[in-house]
């Protein structure tokens, strides 16, 4: 809502400074976005007056003039005119010598091919009003002569925006901000008064509402003999302007006045333009479906039936509350015009705009509520309007037609409440002020106030919504600081159960990864190549085509901030991301599962001395892996993902779940997405890294640890898990752990093979162990690997 | 046995020494032999010779001691000579990575809430038309929707336009009083300078018998002041509107970058708008069955980035989801 704060103040006006106004207003929950100039700076201009106008002896385009700029004894400046639409007796802004115009430019007493001139006439443009015609600024033949003008055009007056919450509607006039304004000041509101304009003629259309629902007071009247063409007056396109409306015409600009000084729409209708205008209807209906309207913007819109209209006896006119139809639009040649003012319900009007895909001053504010007691008075006020700017103009009588509306209920409030929700100890007499200021009617009895919410307040219905009221106005900032009054209770903090993303997070961030965050919605081309066998779930209204579908996978969004930092120079990239994926589920329902993904590209450490580079591999993020899934132990099976190399990835298995992956990507991707060198990556589902025991201390062996080495030759196929498995299978007491120290695959060795080095720990917890126990327990091993995987001791 | 010492002095290195001392001292050393011979001698000689032969075995060895002190130290200074390394050259071995700072900033909340016993809840990010408007008091069609730009899923289901739908939820689950905070991501149709299409927001709520707006101001004070670790942090509270809360209002806090005198940050007005918050809407209450004649609850929503931005003087909200390794590395 923008508006002038001249106009503001005309209606009510508080011993404050600009600056306290807004404050105030901001405070009270009226919030001030901005508060602008109308024009820019300038000084000594004039208004003016061409006495006479002469051709210039040695220029075709250029005038001298005499012009009387209000100096005594009737003396005239001589200036020299460029403009073609200078003409005697016209009144236009006069830039003097020494005068200072936006963009910096100085009058100067100058000669024009030798003629002298003192002074300029000036254009809009020149003076930063902004409007591109051509030619000087024409001012109304009342313009008083050498008035200052920027008093004349009120420039000094300052254009205030608000920006309103949805629920003070109330606010969308200048009456309305007046009246709060007065609330919240404590001051004298002075709503403009007027004589209600006498019938002039007889005529009349019957109103025929349908759907009294949707509009449940309608009020028309007919206006014969306007004059459209006659000039808006200047005060009147001022507070138009400095509301953001355009003038169009004297009528229009009537009904837009009159809508930002009353907060009620208007439309007019051209009557000559309403069809058997003699039998003479107007119908207010649902749009039948096939019908179709030409709106004032142009657009030719197709109706539905959900969509209220204005109708004569053919066809609809108008959207009602909307906007109006070209067709019955009132043009300058119009004489004749049918004004509507009326109360259309929030629900028939909400979010129509939306689905319009445009808005207007009228739905916006059908669409939060319209004070309909001032609907008629708003047809009295335009009436008087026209009649006063327009002298043939006459007016038909009222017609009204109203069915239930909207009850403002008293509501009760009471006191015990607001001490319960506010805090603090206000006693009665202290709200009953706050509720006169307010302009509420109420009544009270021993801490109960009955209080009847006023028909422009939509936002007012129960008791707490006073409560807000008598908040606001007493000050938020009054409203003592106060720390609550607590029971303790200690947060429980199980050490079983969901791992905290924060220990997730520091955990990789130990091991060098860094955190990222990505948007969920991706490029639909990432879920093709790296969750092929997901649809993802696409968005309706995605802003953009490359953020369309909500992923399945967080790989996508890693690769580019891959590709993201190499194309930066960065050569060793690790990142890591915590977030949610959205799977189908049964149905219409979808999974949303919370992952962990990683991406490990260049080399194993950052390049340092000491240290021989190599690139990041497999086995590097297995053990991070590990570690984070620790004391979990998880199981590594080859597996096939479209998106991975399938010599170089697994599955992560706890129980038999797949849980996720590792793995190197696919090189075809690799290629595609421009990646010079390998890139390592991993996801998991995060619930697979909730803690399932406790931990348990066992009792330590007091005896001495034997440690034997085996190593074997096997074929390349057999696998490590495979061979630990077959030993510990053996279960063998005094075997404690196995573990691969060693792994070789060369020349030295039959094609086909490899040599696994073992370690192998061997203790008793009762006595110390005999070399020959020992060495039984080591036959043992060998000899079940060579029964079942033909394994060769390697010497 | 002054041989012998003069034999252990000259012994250069401890292997030379232990040498030496097998010499005298061992199984088969000549000291050891000459105690053995005491035995041949008769009891009256036996007292003195075995005095003489111990105290020279003593001397021996407390030569054969400091000879030893004297070699270790001289291996010492040999080892210090040679062993020198220039302590500035770099460590070695793995770096460590590091959190977004937005991740910072929310472990950061939910750590200060927690030490006033908020637990800290999640919801689904697709969340049902009823649980992130119609529960919350925004009907269909309210303008208050517009105020949201929503995306849509195929289903009809949506983003979640604010972490308040947590609220629901949890509500609805558990009987007060309740202490609650759920961060999150949320999605809104947006983007330019100043907004992203997803970002992060805290939800907080308290519902108990005498929690009351004085006491919402008080703990969004202490929150912040202790957030931004000044406790001369100014704050003031406008009244707003919130379909689920009433009274609503906005926070403002006197702005951390020039303190309230009026900066480019602060738009010259000294305050930035931080949080909404209000006292929760007895529709609200009423959805999820809690006598809101009992209880009262307030409840809060702010915006993680913009605190981020704040705390760390971060400029573009943008370079959040850039995601540029030199951009995140400032805040390892």
């Amino acid at each position: 809502m923008r508006f002038s704060e001249n106009w503001l103040r005309s209606l009510v006006n508080p011993p404050y400074s600009r600056d306290q106004l807004v404050h105030t207003l901001t405070m009270a929950g009226v919030e001030v976005e901005s508060v602008d100039e109308v024009a820019s700076a300038f000084d000594n201009v004039v208004v003016a007056e061409v006495i006479s106008v002469q051709k210039h002896p040695d220029a075709d385009r250029l005038t001298i003039c005499n012009v009387d700029v209000g100096l005594a004894n009737n003396t005239l400046l001589q200036i020299v005119c460029g403009a073609a639409n200078v003409s005697e007796s016209i009144k236009v802004p006069c830039a003097l010598v020494g005068a200072c115009l936006p963009g910096g430019i100085v009058i100067k007493q100058s000669k024009l091919r030798g003629v002298e001139s003192f002074g300029m006439l000036c254009s809009a443009q020149e003076l930063g009003l902004g409007e591109k015609k051509e030619g000087l600024l024409v001012l109304p033949g009342d313009a008083p002569v050498g008035m200052n003008f920027r008093d004349y055009y009120q420039l000094e007056d300052r254009i205030f925006t608000l920006k309103l919450t949805p629920n003070r509607a109330d606010c969308l006039s200048l009456n309305g901000i007046a009246r709060e304004v007065a609330a919240i000041t404590d001051t004298l509101l002075h709503v403009p008064e007027y004589e209600l304009a006498r019938d002039g003629c007889v005529d009349r259309l019957t109103v025929n509402v349908e759907v009294p629902d949707a509009c449940p007071l309608y009020c028309g009247r007919i206006i014969r003999n306007v004059t459209p063409a006659t000039p808006t007056p200047l005060w009147m396109v001022h507070r138009l302007e400095r509301s953001g409306i355009r003038a169009i015409n004297i009528v229009v600009d009537i009904l837009n006045y009159v809508m930002l000084e009353m907060g009620q729409p208007m439309h007019g209708f051209d009557l000559a333009k309403i069809s058997d205008q003699l039998l003479g209807k107007v119908v207010v209906r649902f749009a039948h479906s096939d019908e179709t309207l030409k709106l004032i913007n142009g657009e030719n819109l197709e109706l539905k039936s959900d969509m209220l209209v204005i109708a004569d006896t053919n066809r609809a006119v108008a959207l009602a509350g909307i906007m109006g139809g070209l067709e019955t639009s009132i043009q300058n040649e119009t004489t004749d015009v049918f004004l509507e003012s009326a109360y259309f319900s929030p629900h028939v009007i909400s979010g129509k705009s939306f689905k319009l895909g445009f808005n207007t001053d009228s739905a916006y504010r059908f669409e939060r509520g319209v004070d309909f007691a001032s609907t008629r008075k708003a047809l009295e006020r335009a009436t008087q309007l026209i009649l006063e700017l327009m002298d043939d103009a006459v007016a038909g009588p009222i017609t009204q037609v109203e069915s239930s509306l909207p009850q403002r209920s008293p509501v009760m409030v009471r006191l015990s409440k607001i001490q319960q929700v506010l805090g603090i100890n206000l006693n009665s007499n202290q709200i009953a002020s706050i509720l006169e200021r307010l302009r509420f009617s109420f009544s009270e009895d021993k801490g109960i106030f009955h209080i009847s919410p006023p028909s422009y307040r939509f936002d007012l219905a129960i008791e707490v919504d006073f409560i807000e009221e008598v908040a606001r106005i007493y000050g938020y900032d009054r409203i003592p600081i106060s720390l609550p009054k607590t029971t303790v209770s200690m947060l429980p903090d199980s050490e079983l159960g969901r791992l905290s993303p924060s220990q997730l997070r520091n955990m990789l961030v130990l091991r060098d990864y860094q955190e990222v965050i990505n948007y969920a919605f991706v490029d639909p081309q990432w879920e093709l190549d790296f969750s092929k066998d997901c649809i993802p779930i696409a968005l309706k209204n995605p802003i953009a085509s490359q953020m369309s579908v909500m992923r399945t996978t967080l790989i996508g969004g890693l690769i580019a901030n891959l590709q993201f930092n190499i194309s930066r120079k960065q050569s060793r990239v690790r990142l890591f991301e915590i977030g949610c994926c959205f799977l189908r589920g049964a149905g219409d329902n979808y999974q949303q599962i919370e992952k962990i993904a990683g991406i490990c590209y260049g080399d194993t450490l950052e390049e340092q001395w000491g240290v021989t580079s190599r690139n990041v591999d497999y086995f590097d993020i297995k053990m991070d892996i590990e570690s984070v899934y620790l004391p979990q132990k998880v199981t590594f099976n080859k597996c096939e993902h479209h998106a991975l190399h399938p010599g170089k990835s697994a599955q992560i298995i706890i129980d038999n779940h797949v849980v996720g992956w590792l793995g190197e990507l696919h090189p075809r991707l690799q290629t595609q997405y421009d990646l010079p060198r390998p890139v390592i990556l991993f996801e998991l589902s995060l619930d697979s890294l909730d803690r399932k025991h406790l931990s348990k201390a066992k009792v330590l062996s007091k005896f001495p640890p034997v440690y034997r080495d085996i190593a074997i030759v096997i074929s390349e196929h057999v696998t490590n898990d495979q061979l630990l498995k077959t030993m510990k299978d053996e279960q063998l007491h005094i075997v404690k752990d196995i573990y691969l120290f060693d792994y070789y695959s060369g020349k030295s060795l039959e094609q086909g093979k490899k040599s696994y080095a073992y370690r192998i720990l061997l203790q008793d917890n009762e006595k110390t162990l005999t070399d020959q126990e020992v060495e039984v327990a080591i036959l043992k091993l060998i000899s079940v690997l060579q029964a079942k995987y033909d394994a060769k001791l390697r010497v | 046995m002054s041989a012998a010492i003069a034999l252990l002095n000259k012994a250069g290195t401890i292997i030379e020494l232990d040498q030496v001392k097998v010499r005298y001292l061992g199984k088969e050393g000549e000291l050891t032999k000459l105690l053995k011979g005491l035995s041949k001698l008769s009891q009256d000689e036996r007292p003195a010779a075995g005095n003489r032969i111990n105290q020279g075995k003593k001397q021996v060895e407390e030569a054969l001691n400091q000879r030893r002190a004297i070699l270790l130290e001289n291996e010492v200074q040999i080892r210090l000579a040679a062993d020198n390394i220039d302590v500035t050259l770099p460590g070695r071995g793995l770096s460590r990575g590091g959190l977004h700072p937005v991740s910072i900033v929310l472990e950061r909340i939910e750590r200060l809430f927690r030490s006033i016993g908020f637990s800290v809840a999640s919801g689904p990010e697709i969340e049902t038309d009823f649980y992130n408007f119609t529960a919350l008091n925004i009907p269909q069609n309210h303008p208050a929707r517009a105020m949201h730009d929503t995306f849509y899923v195929e289903n009809g289901d949506l983003l979640r336009t604010h972490t308040s739908p947590v609220q629901i939820r949890f509500m609805a689950e558990h009987k007060p009083p309740l202490k609650v905070i759920a961060p999150g991501r949320v999605y809104r149709c947006d983007s330019d300078v100043t907004h992203t299409p997803m970002f992060h927001q805290v939800e907080g709520f308290w519902v108990d018998e005498e929690v009351n707006f004085s006491a919402l101001k008080g703990i969004l004070m202490t929150f912040m002041q202790n957030f931004f670790e000044r406790e001369d942090l100014k704050v003031r509270f406008r009244p707003s509107f919130f379909p689920f809360t009433e009274p609503s209002a906005e926070m403002d806090i006197s702005c951390v970058m020039c303190n309230g005198s009026g900066c480019r940050v602060c738009s010259h007005t000294g305050w930035l708008e931080v949080l909404g918050c209000g006292m929760v809407h007895p529709n609200v209450l009423k959805y999820v069955n809690i006598d809101s004649e009992k209880y009262t609850a307030f409840a809060f929503g702010v915006g993680v980035e913009r605190l981020t931005m704040l705390r760390y003087g971060v400029s573009d909200l943008r370079l959040f989801f850039e995601n540029d390794l030199r951009f995140l590395a400032q805040f390892n």
